[in-house]
């Protein structure tokens, strides 16, 4: 499984990233090769559509799984139409949320708004 | 000549100088681009003419033909489009219609068609036509529509443009055509604040303008004071009164009911007058 977590810098003892569209960098965690590594959110400084944007750079890292604070309607409808399972993320840093998923304690993403569109 | 009539903030009555300064013109064209809540209808009444549609152009996909290449969600500089593996998605909300992704694909899989933002309704009440420009709800941007708005009047037409508030795009769409712009502002210092955005946008735009000082209350006016700061010509000052806001209230044009209000909008238009011709 490939796992993508937003997160505020680039330390997978830090934490979540606050938003998912805006967040700095994305976290990405292979659970098969347990390695790890960050790639940039080009989508955070966009004037529009970041929530698209942002859910295309999770789709093109192949992720299989994305936890998240919340997430705003349009990036839910990319990620979902590209088969990826949407967590809640719970207080905690970037690798205890990878353990949480291995060991099924994450609950479903639920958290979905309108966007924070022209805000 | 054409009349834009904007201030920063709502409710400083961009409607009720706009609508009471058409009625002191003759055979007017009354344009009201405050898409997003038109009401000069509610005073200048009388039955829908006419209705337009209008409509952007938003790209589709043929699925089959589609490859999957990704060329048009990386062109797309507005972030519009997403490829999710398996189709791309079109986010139409976010689209502005410029076509570049249908220039792009290599598969020809993209075509143009048309989706309904909104609708003009045409009017006439008296000697004065009406353009309504109506965004339907949940739309993001109303500037498609007032282009289609200008484009009903001719250099010859003698027009007054109710814009909408702010000092965003829709408000420079709105004054582009203007050959002045009547700033109406509030005696608060919210509404000095938000005059000062609109005498900064009016001035990029270098257009003529003039000030308009309604519901003053003969204390302090911290509008008045940015107008002496500036040098701004303030052209009518109208006193807060209780029966203009009844005539508001009740969608009944001032100039209409008394020669006093008649008086103080031909003034004013005499004023704009002398300041162009200037």
């Amino acid at each position: 499984m490939i796992i993508g977590i937003p997160a505020d810098i680039e330390d997978m003892n830090g934490p979540v990233g606050g938003s998912f569209g805006r967040t700095p960098y994305y976290f990405i965690y292979d659970d098969q090769k347990e390695a790890g590594y960050f790639v940039e959110n080009t989508a955070a400084t966009a004037q529009g559509g970041a929530g698209v944007k942002a859910a295309q750079i999770l789709v093109d890292q192949k992720s299989e799984v994305v936890i998240s604070p919340q997430l705003g309607e349009n990036a839910a409808m990319v990620l979902r139409d590209a088969n990826i399972e949407l967590f809640q993320s719970q207080d905690g840093s970037l690798m205890d949320h990878v353990l949480l998923f291995r060991d099924g304690k994450l609950e479903k993403l639920n958290n979905i708004h309108e966007g924070f569109h022209r805000h | 000549m054409k009349i834009a009539v904007l201030s920063g903030k709502g409710g400083t009555g961009k409607t009720f100088v706009s609508t009471n300064l058409t009625r002191v013109i003759n055979n007017s064209t009354y344009l009201d681009c405050d898409v997003e809540e038109p009401n000069g209808y509610l005073f200048l009444k009388g039955p829908v003419l006419e209705t337009s549609p209008v409509a952007l152009p938003i790209p589709i996909i043929d699925h089959q033909l589609c490859d999957g290449c990704k060329k048009c969600v990386d062109f797309c500089q507005f972030n519009a489009l997403a490829y999710t593996g398996k189709r791309v998605l079109v986010f139409e909300k976010i689209c502005h219609s410029c076509g570049g992704c249908e220039i792009i694909c290599p598969q020809n899989a993209i075509k143009e068609v048309p989706r309904e933002i909104g609708k003009i309704e045409k009017r006439s009440y008296e000697d004065t036509t009406l353009y309504t420009g109506m965004l339907n709800t949940g739309e993001e941007s109303g500037t498609a529509i007032i282009g289609e708005l200008l484009k009903k009047v001719s250099e010859e037409d003698s027009v007054v443009i109710d814009c909408p508030p702010g000092s965003s795009c829709v408000v420079m769409d709105s004054i582009r055509d203007a050959d002045y712009c009547l700033l109406v502002a509030e005696p608060s210092i919210f509404g000095s604040h938000n005059l000062r955005m609109v005498h900064e946008l009016v001035s990029l735009f270098e257009k003529p303008l003039g000030v308009v000082l309604n519901k003053t209350l003969g204390d302090r006016n911290p509008s008045e004071d940015y107008c002496q700061e500036m040098g701004l010509d303030i052209l009518l000052r109208i006193p807060w009164s209780d029966e203009l806001g009844n005539y508001n209230a009740e969608g009944i044009i001032a100039a209409e009911q008394k020669d006093e209000y008649k008086n103080m909008f031909t003034g004013l238009l005499h004023r704009i007058h002398e300041e162009v011709s200037v």
